[in-house]
């Protein structure tokens, strides 16, 4: 078996004097789909804007695709562009079209020119099913619309990790689907992605790998049918009595 | 009354005022009012920056820049660096001597103000916008000038419109300046011609010639501002 793409080893995060995470040891193998569930302020949110240093860890190391993420030395806007993000408030900028969205790091950061960038940002709107909507204002689209443009805008970098932090809990429910819909064609299509997400549904069909965090610890993780089908830890049972 | 017409509104004195009221002293103030404004756009945008910034070393110069010109009378300011400063660098001699030391004070004063202003539009851009251009592998400054600044501008063009009629008035207080360190502006243009006729209506004509251009502007400031709020 190959390196696991991402190694998350002993990570801690501090605000303050309250410890989020506690000591988190994960790995996802390339090509996987982990997702990771829990209650609000369990710390899966952190423990994901922590991998591509959103948040900086207080202790531990976290390696992906070979690169040491948490080294001092680290060229850090460059490790991240082969991590996508998407968020859970989508974050599309509103002053650029949906196209403007997802060229802007094309030619920014990859210095690709006009013509280059115009021609992948369209072939990624058109794998979100969103190729009419190209030159819409964020203002224009709908909640889905506007969270399928944030993950053509990720895919464009052609990230080999995509995190997924929330992306369907601002969504209206009629509009969960399409965007699930989009995250369930990346993963058949064998990205390697880290989801965190109240969808348990979701989970259950699509993920490899179920993880659920409380209290800033890894409490049970496995194939999502022993952690959601049928959990060993208490904490656990009581978490998914809840949210089933 | 009609003493009052004659002193206030005497038509004959205030028709000898043109056409140099407007190509002199009108074009003079629009000269130190937009010379001072990009100046203290260009000012107030550095120490916006430089007070968000992480490193203490440009946070604390910048406030204390920005509380120091914001504390002083503008008055002050003008009268420092037009007689302060060449006082004590004898040899020091401003370059277009008629405008760099009016325009360099009112960018002082005006920059201390915008930067504030300009933060405030920062600070106002929700923070997810930085992390999306960060998330993507866009350096602090490329997400800073194509993705936060652009929103930020947007966010406070109401009032720096409001600032821009604030500095076109203020430029009446270089009127202290006098010919000899100073262009002309409306002020000094207008009192000049009280003295030398003994009458008070330039001083009307030359409210008159600041109203032109401020009302507009302030009227084009509720506009603005009935944009933004609509538009949320």
């Amino acid at each position: 078996m190959s390196d696991p793409t991402i190694v998350v080893e002993g990570l801690v995060k501090r605000f303050g004097d309250t410890e989020v995470l506690k000591g988190i040891d994960l790995e996802v193998a390339n090509r996987e789909v982990v997702c990771v569930i829990g209650p609000s302020g369990s710390g899966k949110s952190t423990l994901l804007r922590c991998i591509n240093r959103l948040e900086e860890p207080t202790a531990g190391r976290i390696v992906v695709d070979g690169v040491e993420v948490t080294d001092p030395r680290v060229d850090l806007d460059r490790v991240r562009t082969s991590m996508g993000m998407v968020f859970q408030q989508f974050n599309l900028f509103p002053h650029k079209t949906a196209l403007g969205n997802v060229t802007l790091a094309l030619r920014t950061v990859l210095k690709l020119d006009r013509r280059a960038a115009d021609e992948r940002g369209r072939a990624m709107l058109e794998r979100v099913g969103l190729a009419a909507r190209a030159d819409a204002y964020p203002s224009r689209l709908s909640g889905g619309q506007q969270q399928r443009v944030a993950i053509a805008r990720a895919l464009a970098m052609e990230p080999t990790v995509m995190l997924f932090d929330e992306v369907t809990s601002a969504l209206d429910p009629e509009l969960v689907g399409e965007v699930l819909g989009v995250m369930r064609d990346l993963a058949e299509g064998g990205m390697t992605m880290v989801v965190v997400t109240h969808e348990m549904g979701f989970a259950r069909t699509v993920a490899d790998r179920v993880v659920f965090v409380d209290e800033g610890v890894i409490v049970e993780q496995g194939p999502p049918v022993e952690v959601i089908g049928n959990p060993r830890q208490a904490r656990t049972r009581a978490f998914l009595s809840k949210v089933l | 009354m009609d003493r009052l017409l004659d002193e206030f509104f005497d038509l004959d004195v205030i028709a000898d005022l043109f056409p140099g009221l407007v190509t002199e002293a009108m074009k003079n103030t629009l000269v130190f009012t937009l010379l001072g404004f990009s100046g203290g756009l260009a000012l107030g945008l550095v120490l916006a920056l430089m007070r968000i910034s992480r490193t203490r070393w440009l946070r604390w110069p910048a406030a204390a820049v920005v509380d120091l010109f914001r504390g002083l009378p503008a008055l002050l300011v003008i009268v420092f660096i037009g007689f302060g400063v060449p006082i004590a660098f004898p040899g020091l001699e401003y370059p277009f001597r008629k405008y760099t030391p009016g325009c360099m004070a009112l960018a002082l004063v005006a920059g201390a103000y915008i930067a504030e202003t300009v933060r405030a539009g920062i600070e106002g851009v929700p923070r997810g916008q930085m992390e999306a251009a960060r998330s993507l592998g866009m350096r602090y400054r490329t997400a800073m000038r194509r993705v936060v600044l652009p929103q930020a501008f947007r966010l406070v063009i109401p009032p720096l419109t409001n600032e821009l009629a604030l500095l076109f008035k203020d430029t009446s207080l270089l009127a202290v300046l006098g010919t000899e360190a100073g262009g002309k502006e409306i002020l000094k243009y207008v009192r000049d011609a009280v003295n030398r006729t003994g009458d008070t209506s330039p001083l009307v004509a030359g409210g008159l010639a600041y109203l032109v251009i401020t009302l507009p502007l302030l009227r084009a400031v509720a506009v603005l501002e009935g944009r933004a709020r609509a538009s949320r």
